[in-house]
């Protein structure tokens, strides 16, 4: 187990040895979640998200070498359902929160891959 | 191809038949009206939790335990993201670093030779929504599709050229309908294939830049596209050009692929664990119960047939082919029929009434009871070969005891010798020509007689016993 928590500094006591994140970094990542964001935005965040990840990397400084890694924080494994239907929802409550909707299928913009 | 290779790799994508689907309890059927088989956490609603079909997994360890892959005890989901209006969630759940298959194999024949094609990996995985595009600028959304389970199955690039790219299609889609865990319909997009292809100079190590060949919607298209793309790959290289790493499909009408999309640096999905599920555990017990659970696999039904039912390895191949028709011949044969009668019935009037009209087994009123039945009317005499045909045609189409039938319609084989001595008679008496032409040597004269007797008697002349009293006829005259 962690046995050596450290004392944990504030994301303003972090920043002088702050990792660095360019603004290449946050139009890439901006636009993979289809976000516009103008050249100042780009700037800011980039100091932003800079001084998140310097905060979390403070984590870096446990000994982690005797801890199994894991993907969640539950000791649960293998929770499944059995393989039932139980009838989809009417489809007026899918529709509902749909922009458009035609032949009680959801309309969108044509965008081709 | 003189002087590069060409390297194949497929992706098959494969949708399991359960009821409900991978995280959802809502129906995976095919078939439904627009957006009537999903819910909100197909349609990923805030506050929603998938919880992992049972089944589901099971049957994706199935198919990689029938593929020969080595199934992982530790496995997990995770999170593949996309923004893309097939998927109102905005991410895939998928499988990335412990895919719940891996190192599997299968073996494929091509023009006699045989050769082992290696399975990188299996995963499970969700499927997405079907957009139809309008060419007015918009496209409709159906969600029935999305969170179908499906299995990935990803092949080393093994193959070498678009015939061994067909062969392991074949191969990959009888294995799976047999495990039962799908109906591999390329038609109702259950099985679907992209395909990536290279070309390098012989006796080079490294890989040539690959283009992928997306919506294939059959074997032959797939095959077919290889081609043309081996074609206009090795005519970029010699004229010095440079092949793109790109998306290409086949253009069914010309048999040429056409560019769809360059693709500029690697995907970047940003794949992480899935935190709304816990990580799974595959124990033995669990692993070895599923594996009792698959049913014997073609293969080993084909060698089986050669060797304990003595059939030529054509027959075995094309009979077990698919589960459907080799179920169909395991009954007929436990009805009594003899094999190798049954094989040929099987393989010719079946294949091609079945063939001719785009139809299936279980689309047909013939039944193994009816096949076997009818075998045992032209193996006791009752009936001539040509004869069953009628009485075929009658079962496939409508059914009923083949005794019955023959009874009914009056088709039971003439063998009393003072009946059909009647025909002979009347026939030789009828063609005084013919039997002038048989004593000047002309043997094709009785051939012409024997069907004359056989149009007389309306084909139930028993063939073997016509011949030895016409020839016994013919030489008294």
């Amino acid at each position: 187990m962690i046995n050596s928590i450290v004392s944990v500094r504030t994301i303003a006591e972090v920043t002088d040895t702050m990792t660095k994140i360019t603004t290449d970094e946050v139009k890439h990542v901006a636009h993979l979640a289809r976000l516009a964001i103008t050249e100042q935005e780009a700037e800011q965040f980039a100091e932003q998200l800079g001084s998140i990840i310097t905060f979390a990397e403070q984590l870096n400084e446990l000994d982690t070498d005797h801890v199994e890694p894991t993907t969640h924080v539950l000791e649960m494994k293998n929770i499944m359902r059995e393989d039932k239907s139980t009838g989809g929802l009417p489809r007026e409550e899918v529709l509902k929160n749909a922009p458009d909707h035609q032949d009680g299928q959801v309309k969108v913009p044509t965008i081709l891959e | 191809m003189t002087n590069f290779e060409t390297i194949i790799g497929l992706e098959v994508h494969v949708e399991l038949k359960t009821d409900s689907k991978m995280f959802s309890p809502a129906p995976a059927h095919f078939g439904a009206e627009p957006n009537t088989n999903t819910n909100v956490i197909d349609l990923g609603y805030p506050g929603v939790l998938p919880v992992i079909n049972k089944r589901a997994v099971e049957w994706g360890m199935k198919a990689a335990m029938a593929l020969n892959c080595e199934i992982a005890e530790h496995t997990k989901f995770d999170r593949k993201n996309y923004f893309y209006p097939d998927n109102p969630k905005a991410y895939q759940i998928s499988q990335f670093d412990q895919p719940i298959g891996e190192h599997g194999w299968v073996e494929i024949e091509v023009d006699g030779y045989k050769k082992k094609i290696g399975i990188t990996r299996l995963h499970l995985e969700e499927d997405a929504g079907k957009l139809t595009h309008t060419d007015k600028g918009y496209s409709l959304c159906d969600y029935n599709r999305q969170g179908t389970p499906l299995i990935e199955i990803v092949s080393e690039p093994d193959l070498r050229t678009p015939a061994e790219a067909y062969a392991y299609l074949e191969k990959i889609k009888s294995i799976i309908q047999y495990t039962g865990v799908s109906d591999c319909k390329m038609e109702e997009g259950s099985l679907r294939c992209d395909a990536n292809i290279s070309l390098r100079p012989i006796g080079q190590e490294e890989f040539g830049t690959k283009a992928e060949l997306k919506n294939l919607n059959s074997f032959n298209f797939v095959k077919k596209g290889l081609e043309h793309e081996q074609i206009r790959q090795e005519e970029v290289l010699l004229s010095g050009g440079e092949i793109q790493q790109e998306s290409r499909r086949f253009d069914e009408s010309t048999g040429k692929t056409l560019l769809m999309r360059v693709k500029e640096g690697s995907d970047d999905y940003r794949y992480f664990p899935e935190p709304d599920l816990v990580s799974m555990l595959i124990d033995e017990e669990w692993r070895e119960a599923v594996r009792a659970s698959i049913p014997e696999l073609p293969d080993a039904r084909k060698k089986r047939y050669v060797e304990e039912l003595g059939l030529p390895g054509y027959d075995a191949m094309v009979l077990t082919m698919t589960k459907e028709m080799s179920d169909f011949f395991e009954l007929t044969l436990e009805q009594g029929a003899d094999a190798k009668l049954a094989s040929n019935w099987l393989m010719g009037e079946v294949s091609a009434y079945l063939n001719a009209g785009q139809k299936e087994l279980k689309d047909v009123a013939l039944t193994p009871q009816g096949l076997a039945g009818m075998i045992k009317l032209i193996e006791d005499g009752t009936i001539s070969s040509k004869i069953a045909k009628k009485v075929f045609k009658e079962l496939i189409e409508k059914g009923g005891d083949p005794k019955k039938i023959v009874k009914e319609k009056g088709l039971v084989q003439i063998s009393d010798e003072g009946e059909l001595l009647k025909f002979v008679t009347e026939v030789l008496d009828a063609n005084p020509q013919s039997i002038e032409d048989f004593k000047n040597g002309k043997d094709r004269a009785i051939g012409f007689l024997v069907g004359q007797i056989m149009k007389a008697s309306k084909g139930q002349a028993n063939p073997p016993k016509v011949n030895k009293l016409l020839n016994q006829e013919i030489q008294k005259r």
